[in-house]
């Protein structure tokens, strides 16, 4: 049971993140409940229909279906969180200054929520479908399913929390400086997803540049430990990058910054985005 | 520097050519959530292609961080893995779903 829990928490997390990082990335914005809401509720629709095309995606394109698959679905939470950010830039600064001002909620419709959404419903689609998949083995295998039920329920129950953790704790920083946190956030977060998606491509076998390993920590911090995951997904670790993979980090994060760099208002005003 | 790992990329994209030619010789199967051969012997510095066959009713992720993969194999069904190239050395992998029992290694030689 505790194996099951283990598994099904790692995978969790992993979305989980990414939930609470986008919550405390809102936060002051009205109606964002409901988009969240929509990104999980379609994630975990999309996560069962995934698992059950298992195996159809994965012999698609010659057997590169998954690969591409996966790669394509990071690719897009990648654009979307590039947007996201370019807008904060812009728009930031108003809503930190009406949150204090007026206290919490802000009524600003303009926001690009339905990016975040998609970002939240790719991040539970990837991680829950291989949820589904090993609950499904499971169910499927008998004998001592129900104790490894439980503890995939509890998994996913314990990763509910750390999600609630993680908001929590992303709020407990000043209105002022949150969105600038945010930002810094989701720029590594998109930069270490675009890292794992070009690996995608290498594992299709289209993108087999640059595919040495450049270094290998994984005596320090082993991308299958809980800690190892965390830092994969908050800034993209991985215990073995190619130098296809930190070009890609690098460039990803370049051309975030850029773009938030043009969305930014030039009003004399301080700037959202400048290191505080 | 630059020109030289192009270089080698380009060399890569000619081996993957070679490598998915290949891929019939290198085969790992699943089977009571278990693989066979549990070593599996590659060449080093060759990018290569393994074919994992899953004959268990249920799903299996073939897992590496070693081997920079994660790969979900359906139950009675078969999924290509891409490595390499890999230097020397023992590369483990697991499947994910029943790690207890379904370990293996790679070993580039």
């Amino acid at each position: 049971m505790l194996g099951a829990l283990i598994i099904v928490f790692r995978e969790v997390i992993e979305a989980g993140l990414i939930v609470g990082i986008v919550m405390a990335a809102t936060r002051g914005v009205l109606g964002r409940g409901r988009w969240v809401t929509i990104g999980v509720g379609g994630g975990v629709l999309g996560a069962g229909v995934v698992a059950m095309f298992a195996g159809a995606i994965s012999d698609a394109f010659q057997g590169a279906g998954q690969e591409l698959f996966n790669a394509s679905v990071l690719g897009i939470a990648v654009v979307m969180l590039m947007w996201h950010n370019a807008w904060m830039a812009r728009h930031g600064r108003e809503i930190a200054d009406e949150m204090r001002r007026v206290g919490v909620a802000v009524s600003e419709g303009a926001k690009p929520l339905t990016a975040l959404a998609v970002v939240v419903g790719l991040a539970v689609l990837r991680e829950g479908s291989e949820v589904v998949l090993f609950l499904y083995g499971i169910m499927a295998s008998g004998t001592s399913a129900a104790s490894l039920l439980a503890g995939g329920i509890l998994g996913v129950a314990a990763g509910a929390a750390f999600t609630a953790l993680t908001y929590f704790g992303l709020l407990a920083i000043p209105s002022r400086h949150i969105f600038s946190v945010t930002s810094w956030l989701i720029a590594l977060l998109a930069a270490g997803m675009a890292a794992q998606a070009v690996q995608f491509l290498n594992n299709a076998g289209l993108v087999v540049a640059l595919d040495h390993t450049v270094w290998d920590t994984s005596w320090l911090l082993s991308d299958g430990s809980i800690l190892g995951r965390m830092m994969h997904t908050l800034v993209g670790y991985t215990e073995r990058p190619t130098e296809m993979q930190l070009t890609v980090y690098i460039a990803t994060l370049f051309v975030m910054f850029l773009l938030m760099r043009i969305a930014r208002p030039s009003p004399r005003r301080r700037l959202p985005v400048a290191a505080e | 520097m630059r020109g030289f790992l192009v270089v080698i990329g380009i060399a890569g994209l000619l081996a993957t050519g070679t490598a998915a030619a290949r891929s019939d010789d290198y085969v790992l199967t699943i089977k009571d959530h278990r693989f066979s051969p549990e070593e599996i012997k590659v060449p080093a510095n060759e990018r290569v292609a393994i074919t994992v066959i899953n004959e268990d009713a249920t799903p299996e992720e073939f897992d590496s961080s070693a081997l920079k993969v994660e790969k979900v194999v359906a139950g009675k069904s078969k999924g290509i893995v891409r490595i390499g190239p890999l230097k020397p050395g023992r590369y483990p992998f697991i499947g994910e779903y029943n790690e207890a029992t379904a370990k293996g290694t790679v070993i580039a030689e």
